[in-house]
This record gives C-alpha cells, structure tokens and sequence, in this order.
C-alpha cells in the first residue's frame, strides 16, 4: 500500500511539470499580453514593464525560473495585475474560501445524496423511490448558472431571507446559497449512483443469505448492504471533485465570493500568468490527490483490490 | 455528472463474456429495451426533439437573425409569446425570434453533444484497443500518459483554448471532445485485455490474421455495445459543457445560438418580467438530457441485464 | 510677472466657498445612519495611485488620497492640497501653494516633497508605471526622455521650492494643465512608508494616505471598506462614517442585491433603465458621462480592406446605422444618438454643422445606398467585411442590430466576438476591418477626444491621416482658444468619416434617493466620498 502511494506520488511530479508546461505555452501563445490595455502603452514603459516582470527573457528561462521559485522558495511569483499582490497571497485568500463551500458542498452532495439513494432502494418502487428520481433528475439537469439566480431571486429578493452574496470571513447566512447551488447535481448523480448499486447489492446473494439468517432489515442494510454499495460512488467522487472546482467559476461568479474559481477566469482573460499557472497547479496537484485519496478509500472498502 | 465506470466495466465483461459464448447481447436487447418504458419514451422525446431542429424553422415565422423592431425595447410587454405575433416562444432582448431561435439552438447543442461524443469515443476506443492490445511497454507508456492527463484540469485548458483560439465551433467540438477520451480509453483497454486472452483471438493470431485485422473484426465489434452506451450518456455531459462555455461568454458566435446561450441570457433576465427567455430553451434542455440519460441507461440495462 | 488671470477664472467657484467638503443644503437634516455601500464590477487591481489604471480604483483613490486640486459638484476645479497656483508668462511654469494643514493618515505633514517624489515616481521607468505616459501627456518637462530612459529621473520638471510651494515646469502651453491634476496618478504618496514597505505598502493598516478616508480592509474581489481619516485637514465636514465597496461581477447580480436593499448604489444593465425608471422613479438615473462609442475603420495602408479606403464607402456604413434604434430600443438609458467623436457636454466645445444629423434614417438610408451604388457595390454585389466587438451584452446587442441595419444596404457583415485582451492586441496591430472602440475623457476638455486622430497619436488605431487635421490639433495647443480649432477639427472628422459614430455615454444607474453630493453633474463622473451624505427621509 505505501509502496503503491509513493509511486502515485512519483507520478505527480512528471505530471504537475508537464500541467506547467502545457498552460506556459498555451498562455503565452494567446495573443494580448497582461499589460495589452485600451491606451496602447508607449514602447518605454512596455519595455520597462516587461523588464520587470522578466518578460523580456526567452521563454524557456521564464519557465525555469518560475518553476526553480516554486521548488526553492514555494514562489509562485507576483501577479502581474493586482501589482500589490503575490500569487501566494491570492491563492491564500481565495483558496480557503472555495474550500470551506467546496467541501461543504461535498459534504451535503455525499449525505443527502446516499440517503436519498438509500431510500428509494429499499422502497424500490414506491411513491418514495418515484420522487427521490424524479427531484434527482431535475436538479442533475439544471446548471447552477441557472440556479444561481433563481436562489437569488427566492432567498434575497422575495424572502429576504438571506444576503445576496459575498463572504464576510464565511458565515453561515454566506454559506447557505453557494453551498447549495453547487450541490444539488452532484446530490443528484450520487443519489442516482447509490440508488442503482443499492439495488444490485440487495439482489445478490450475500444479502439474501444476511436475510436468511433472519438478521433485522436495518442491520442488513447498515453492516452488510451500505459498504459494498458505496463502491460505485467513491469512484464517482474524483471526477465530481474536479467538475465541483469548475462549478466554483460560477458561485464565484455569481455570489461574488472571491474564490478561486473566479481567480482562475480573470488570470485568464486579464493575461495574468502568474496567477493562471498557480491556480492550475494548484488545482491539479489536488485533483492528484483527491485521485489518491479516492482511490486508496476504494481499496480498504473493496477487500478484491490489494496493491 | 459522470457516467458509472462500474457499470460501463461489467457492461464490457458482458460482452466479452457473450463473444465467448457465440451468442450476441444484441439480439435479446431490443427487446429487452421496448419493455423499458422510460428508455422508449426517451427514445420518442429524442426523436420529436430531433424534428424539431431539423424542421423546426419550416413553421417558424420569423428568422433566427432578424431584428423586430416593433417589439424591440417593450420586450417585457409586447415580445410575450403569442401566435398572433408569430412569436410562438416571445421574443429574446433584440426582439428575435425565440421559436426560430431555440430551433437553432437545439441544432448547435445536439451537433455539439453528438460531434463532441462522437471524438470522445473514437479517440478513446482507438487509443484503448492500441495500447491494450499492442501490451508490454507500449501500454504502459499510453496508459501512464493517460493517469497523467487524467490529472489535468481540462475545464481549465478549455478556456485557455477558446481563449487563444478563438471561440469557434470547430474549436468547441475538439475542447469538449478531448476532454472525455481518457475514461473511454481506459475502460476499452480494460475490455482489450480481457478479449485478447481468449480463444478465438488467439486461434486469429495462430492462424496468421494481421493484427489490424484481428482489431477491426474481433475487438472492436465487442466494443461496440460499451462504445453505444458511452456515447449516448456522453453526450448529456457535452452538452452541460458546452452550456457552462457558454455561460462564459466562449460559446459559438452570433448570430448563432445555443441552448447554453439562450439559458444564460434567460437566467441574466429571470427578474425582468421575461421568464419565457429562460422557459422555452430551459424546457428543450432539461427534456433533452432526460431523455439522454434514459436512452442511455435503457441501453446499458437492456444489453446487461443484471437479473441473468 | 506672474499671471493671475487664468487662476481666477478656473478658481472662483472654489475659492468662494473653501469649504468644499459635504455641504447639506438649507432645509435637509443628515440621516441617523451614514453608512454607504455602492458596488465595483471587478477586483480593485491597485491601491497605490501611480500603479492605477482603472476608473473604478481612481474612485477609490480619491476618497483616500489627495490631489493638488479637487472637483466639485459640476467638475469645476476646488482647492486640494494646493489653495492657488500662478502661471508664468510664458505660460510654462505652475507654481503651486500649499495648505499647510494638510496632514498624512499618519500625522506627517504634507509636502510639496511628496508630489515631487509621486510625479518622479510616476515618469521613473524602475516604477514601470502603466500610467507612465499621463505624465506625457502633461507634458512636464523632460518626462519623455525619463520615461524613455534617455534621462535620469531627477530631471523631471517639478520641485519643492519649500515645503509648501511646489514648482512644475511644462515643456509647452497646456491650457487645460490644471484639469488634469485631478486625475489619481497624480496624487502624492508617502516616501518614508513606500521605502519601508515596498509593494505591500498599499494594505489595509499599512497605507498611508492623505485623503479624507482610510483604508480599514480589502480583500480582494470581495470588498473595500473605508472610514474617515481624523487626520484630514477637513475630517469635520466629512460626513459618511462607513464606506463599503462590494465587487459584484455580474450586473445582473447586482441590480438584484441593490432591490433587495444591500447596495446603495448600482449601474443599470443596458436596456433596463426604463422598467427601473417606472418602478423606482426616485432613484433610477441617468445622467451624461464623458465617453463615446464608434466603430472604428481600419484605414492602414497594408491591412486595411480596399473598400474601406473610399470614403463613400465609409460615410455610407455612417449613414446606414439607425442610432435612434440603438439608443431608444436596445441601450434604453438616455444616451445620445451621436454623429460626431467629441461628447457633446464636453466644456466650452461647440458642435460643427454636421449635415447627416439633420436627415431623417429614411434619407440616410437612401444616400447610403446611391454612395455604395457609387463605389461599385449594391445589393447585387454585396460589400463583405467584419466587425470585431470584445464580450459584453450590450456590445452584442448593438452588433447584431448594426449587422442588420446595413444587410438593409448590401453589406455583409460578420460578426466576430473577441475577450478583450484579444481585440485590443487586434486593433492595437491593425489586424481588423471594423471594430468597437469607445473613449472615455481624461479630462473635461475636448482635445482629450480630438488627439486621437492625430497621425502622431498612439491609439490612431484606425490609421486615418490627415495633415490639415494634424496641423489644427498642434496649433490648437497655443491657441488663445482652442475651441474654434476644435469644431474645425471635427468637421474634417464628418468629412472623411475615419469611423462611425453611434453614441455618447450616459451614467445609467440606481441610487438611494437619500444619498446626496454624488457628483451626478460631473461630466467626467468622478466623486468624492467627503462630498456625500445621507440625509434624514
């Protein structure tokens, strides 16, 4: 087991360099730069300007002292737009902040999800199972580009019930619109996962030997049913993780936030490369993890699997 | 949203299992099929949804670019949707015509979700099939490239892409295609392997079939039922993908349109009195993945019944 | 022989009534509450007033800084840190008097030494300042070379002759000079607290500043929040005690959130100022803001298209837009159909006789049509080009309506929606037929506009030449009055027609009704926290 972490974690560093890469040329290939700006800056201050952001250096020394800053000095260097900033400190303010409604939204999507699934299992075909498919189809359907607003409109304007965004160092009432916003399709897969896997697992043989036994119908559901049942969405959980991160551009968006995810977009569209590179590192050496995490969960629930 | 690679693996198993067997999965699955009656109704929404963006503009009234400046500006009380007018869905912001509108929308989404599932699974399968059949070293280069990108924020790179190219719908379709090639590859390598140990295979290579030739006729036919079921739950996800571009302003250029275009400016405008600018292509969009998802598990379940 | 004259002229108004600062008028009681919330579309990229580029951190910049001069309600000119200036006879030497009460937040005193040293910092190349060029355009002496890196920085022309008299040498007469010391990159810093900081010497805390308020918090793309500073020369006439400046990106989001009774103040999406007029009278306006919107041609000897050469063919694409559709139906928000580049508010300038403005669209249309028939293209042989706009609703909305105005005379246009980096790179490379282009004034004065033709200038991105054109901009730099010159200059403009106009921007936004010296009348929009208050209902 640790021998197979060690070589996943080996993996990470061909891949987080090749991530580097990749996003290095492509940024540098779009046209426009970070200072390209309506009022065509005189040739001077250009120069100057890129002087001082190292620019002017071929871009093979670009990447290599950016990426010999991030291996000595954990530097992901100075934003070349908020010019009182370094990458660091914006991924420190805005990275806690996806973090804290990320998992959140996790936390609630995986719950409600399996329970939900759970449910509409065991009454398989009843008015229950009926309505837990039918609101988890709507709400996989719905963007939450669409759902953003309409929380808005229900929450903020008719109720007024709670503020319309912003964090305010994340208090709850902050919390709330985002965290649902970004749940409820991942709510929806997952409850749709359990609910088919759950069906399986009840109709296979081990459960109906548990029954046969004459064990209660809880405890064959809690100790026997729910584990291998969970298979399915533990390895669903990776990819939701990274479409959640893509979900945050939108929260970000529209509940002004200052997550990550809108850091991500404005770095892209405003040149910003230091803050573009350091925000997809960032996110793929978690999504590295998260597959990690994922997997290593899988194999101590799935006694099959040994590394 | 993602599809259940469990599901899709032991779907594979399946086939290979009937292959083994000499009797195709397909011949009871559609059968199988017509008995589910939520697949069959997916499969007549999918059907009508179809017409509609190949004949829709043929009762449309106006054109999907014209500009009526009579509604114009009074959207809110004179662009309702009205057969009068001959705006059957009301009108956009501009006074265009909605119905002509989503009709084009739905064109655009579905040849997106369909092209961009299309190159998924093609690329995944041929990448697949490769490196499971081809073995050894070979594999384990392809399949560590692919647990390396595998790693890569591809919503990410999408943007970065639509950003320097430009927005266009070629562009689109490539984005959002290479995005989901990976899964496919890896669950067909799995399936590969599997075949390439059994007999009829080996009996092929014993007897001096080229290796292309055992690909084309042996794998990739046990392929196909995984390959179906992907690609029809694939494209639901494109389309969301394309939906999420568009919400970002990298979608397709006007005057073209698509459904995630027309559900953002419809959810910019919820607090406008305009709520059919949000209804009708909401309506077609939510009917439309429905439908997919069905079709798409009806599928998988007929051709891998779990009761056997 | 100092010249006294121009300083009374631009400073009556402020030097009658020194003390500028909120002033609630007879008959209004302040409210109870003086807290105030208005909104940022983006991130506040800058604190620190030389690194500044954008309009939304200059507001920002006002409230917490100080500059030579002020603007009141109007846009007129109001004493700052500066009481006077006298100009000498040769029109090239400002010498500036400072008040002596003026105090940094951290009790320092405020010094000629310290415009000095953010004018220096301003033009110094080590600064890479993207502003560098506005003290270019000031023309201050020796700024060029010093930004060009020909000189050492120390020659910029401006020095502390003491501690309250501040000297500015400009290398020609520039009438309008003082307008332009309003602007943030102008504004003094604190050396002591730059040195001992560096670039982090603009956080909350840490900076330091002698404007009327202080930076209590920032985080970035979230909120501003500011409060009196009580080291201001003038802290007892402010009146607002909280000042929070949320950043909402989506405009959408944000008209929701001001309904809801979270903002104070908030822009109106285009096209919905009317439905926000009837519902809340008293407080959806819109009032004139110094910008203008074209569509620029591309006349560039190698890249620009052949068509676009013939100025029958541009003065037709003129003619053929239908503003009055665009400002009444898609912008909605009381802008102005405009036929000419200057905005019309712009002070002291005068409008030429613009012929087409006076036609009916029937008649544009028509002579748009025998033009093109003119240049050889017709609806049987149709002109081709493409139009290059950056996202944003409104932008798409116009190019959609423009693209059918002119299908209506034979042209095909192609629409291409570009994000804004690549536009500007676009048209900053001549790499375009037809694209968006708006300006916003530097100042309240109409050569901010009229230089942009210039064949000298740097955002002539279209490339038009003229030298009659060229020459009346120069002369109208000595000129004893410019304005002339400049209805001249935007009759060449009408003539050869180097882009199409379509409107002049108004401010259309909501407001609380109790918020009062929001600067409304201000042409160029800029306000000053000091100035406002809430008053009692």
């Amino acid at each position: 087991m640790l021998a197979y972490i060690a070589k996943r974690l080996a993996i990470a560093v061909p891949t987080l360099l090749l991530l580097i890469i990749i996003s290095f040329l492509l940024m540098h290939a779009a046209p426009g730069g970070p200072f390209t700006q309506e009022r065509a800056l005189p040739a001077a201050v250009l120069a100057n300007l890129e002087a001082k952001y190292g620019l002017d250096q071929p871009l093979w020394r670009q990447m290599a002292t950016y990426v010999w800053g991030i291996v000595s000095d954990f530097d992901f260097g100075p934003s070349f737009i908020y010019k009182d900033r370094t990458v660091n400190e914006i991924i420190a303010q805005g990275f806690p902040v996806t973090l804290t409604y990320g998992s959140l939204s996790f936390l609630l999507a995986v719950i409600v999800g399996v329970t939900l699934g759970v449910f509409a299992a065991i009454y398989h075909n009843s008015w229950l199972d009926y309505l837990a498919v039918g609101i988890s189809i709507g709400a996989q359907v719905l963007p939450n580009f669409v759902m953003a607003p309409i929380l808005v409109l229900v929450f903020t304007l008719w109720l007024r019930w709670l503020p319309g965004g912003g964090w305010e160092g994340g208090q709850w009432q902050y919390i709330i619109m985002p965290v649902i916003a970004l749940s409820t399709s991942f709510m929806a897969s997952i409850a749709r996962i359990t609910r088919s896997s759950m069906l399986e697992v009840l109709n296979s043989n081990h459960i109906r030997t548990a029954r046969a036994k004459g064990l209660p119908e809880r405890k064959v559901i809690l100790r026997h049913a729910l584990k291998p049942a969970m298979l399915p969405v533990i390895s669903y959980l990776g990819p939701a993780f990274v479409t959640m991160i893509t979900g945050s551009v939108v929260v970000d968006i529209y509940f002004s936030t200052g997550g990550i995810g809108k850091a991500f977009v404005d770095s892209a569209l405003n040149r910003d490369y230091a803050v573009m590179m350091g925000v997809t590192i960032l996110v793929g050496a978690l999504t590295i993890l998260f597959n990690l995490v994922v997997d290593i969960l899988y194999a101590w629930i799935d006694p099959k699997i040994r590394y | 949203m993602v599809i259940d690679a469990t599901r899709m693996k032991s779907l594979g198993d399946r086939f290979a299992e009937a292959e083994v067997r000499g009797r195709s999965p397909w011949a009871d699955a559609r059968k199988r099929f017509a008995h589910n009656k939520a697949a069959v109704a997916g499969l007549v929404v999918l059907i009508l949804i179809g017409l509609f963006a190949l004949f829709g503009n043929l009762i449309a009234a106006w054109s999907n670019e014209e500009l009526d400046f009579a509604v114009m500006g009074q959207v809110a009380e004179l662009g309702r949707p009205s057969f009068a007018s001959g705006h059957y869905f009301g009108t956009d912001d501009l006074g265009r015509d909605l119905f002509a509108r989503t009709v084009q929308g739905t064109r655009i989404s579905l040849m997106v979700g369909i092209v961009g599932s299309a190159i998924a699974v093609i690329a995944g399968t041929l990448y697949g099939a490769t490196a499971g059949y081809v073995g050894g070293r070979i594999d384990n280069v392809m399949m560590r490239t692919v647990d390396i990108l595998m790693s890569v924020p591809y919503m990410f790179v999408l943007i970065l892409l639509l950003v320097i190219f430009g927005r266009s719908i070629t562009m689109l379709f490539v984005g959002i295609g290479l995005i989901s090639w990976l899964d496919m590859s890896r669950i067909v390598r799995g399936q590969t392997l599997s075949l390439k140990h059994k007999e009829f295979i080996e009996a092929a290579q014993a007897t001096g079939v080229p290796t292309f030739t055992i690909i084309r006729r042996h794998i990739v036919p046990n392929l196909l039922g995984v390959v179906a079921v992907y690609a029809t739950l694939l494209v639901p996800l494109m389309i969301l993908t394309e939906s999420f571009i568009s919400f970002l302003g990298l979608g397709v250029q006007e005057p073209l349109t698509s459904w995630g275009a027309l559900i953002s400016e419809g959810a910019g405008t919820i607090n406008y009195g305009t709520l059919w600018q949000l209804a009708f292509p909401l309506f077609f969009f939510v009917i439309t993945l429905f439908a997919f998802f069905f079709v798409g598990d009806g599928l998988r379940d007929a051709l891998d019944p779990k009761d056997r | 022989m100092m010249n006294k004259l121009l300083l009374t002229t631009i400073l009556s108004v402020g030097l009658a009534l020194p003390a500028v600062a909120a002033t609630p008028q007879a008959g209004e009681t302040l409210a109870e509450n003086q807290d105030y919330t208005y909104w940022l579309l983006d991130a506040i990229k800058s604190m620190d007033p030389q690194i500044n580029t954008d309009v939304e951190g200059s507001g920002i910049l006002r409230s917490l800084f100080e500059g030579l001069y002020n603007e009141d309600q109007e846009g007129g000119l109001v004493p700052g840190v500066a009481l006077d200036h006298e100009l000498s006879d040769d029109k090239t030497t400002y010498t500036f008097h400072l008040r002596d009460n003026a105090k940094w937040s951290n009790g320092d005193p405020v010094t000629a030494g310290d415009f000095v040293y953010a004018w220096k910092r301003l033009a110094d190349p080590a600064t890479a300042s993207e502003y560098a060029w506005y003290m270019e355009l000031m023309q201050v002496k020796n700024a060029a070379k010093i930004i060009a890196g020909e000189a050492p920085v120390d020659e910029l022309g401006v020095t502390a002759v003491d501690d309250h008299t501040l000297q500015v040498t400009i290398e020609a007469p520039l009438p309008y000079f003082p307008k332009m010391l309003t602007h943030a990159s102008v504004f003094p810093v604190n050396r002591k607290v730059i040195e001992a900081n560096g670039d982090k010497w603009t956080e909350a805390g840490t900076l330091v500043g002698n404007g009327a308020y202080v930076l209590k918090e920032h985080i970035l793309g979230e909120k501003v929040v500011m409060e009196p500073n009580p080291e201001y020369w003038d802290n007892e006439h402010t009146i607002l005690q909280k000042v929070t400046a949320l950043t909402i990106n989506d405009q959408d989001a944000a008209l929701t959130r001001y309904l809801a009774g979270e903002l104070d103040r908030v822009d109106i999406p285009a096209g919905r100022y009317p439905q926000m007029k009837a519902e809340y009278p008293d407080q959806a306006i819109s009032v004139p803001q110094s910008c203008s919107y074209i569509y620029m041609f591309n006349m560039d000897e190698a890249k620009g298209p052949a068509a676009l050469k013939d100025v029958r063919v541009r003065k037709a694409l003129s003619y053929a837009i239908d503003r009055d559709i665009i400002v009444n139906n898609i912008l909605q928000g009381g802008q102005a159909p405009s036929y000419n580049w200057t905005h019309a508010a712009t002070e002291g300038f005068t409008l030429p006789e613009i012929d087409y403005a006076s036609w009916t669209q029937a008649e544009r249309t028509a002579k748009a049509k025998e033009l093109l028939a003119e240049a050889g293209f017709g609806m049987d042989n149709p002109l081709n080009l493409t139009l290059n706009y950056n996202t944003s609703e409104s932008h798409k909305k116009i190019a959609i309506a423009v693209q059918q105005f002119w299908k209506g005379v034979g042209v095909n246009l192609t629409l291409n929606n570009m994000e804004w980096k690549v536009h500007t790179d676009k048209m900053q490379n001549q790499d375009f037929e037809i694209a968006r282009y708006a300006w916003c004034g530097d100042y309240n004065e109409a050569s901010t506009y009229l230089d942009l033709f210039t064949s000298y200038s740097g955002h002539n991105n279209g490339k038009f030449f003229s030298e009659e054109y060229d020459q009346l901009m120069k002369d109208s730099k000595t000129a004893a009055d410019p304005n002339p010159m400049y209805t001249e200059a935007e009759q060449i403009l009408a003539d050869e027609m180097p882009m199409a106009p379509i409107y002049q921007y108004t401010k259309v936004e909501m407001i609380k009704p109790d918020i009062k010296g929001a600067g409304l009348m201000n042409l160029m929009q800029n306000w000053y926290l000091k100035d406002m208050y809430r008053v009692a209902n």
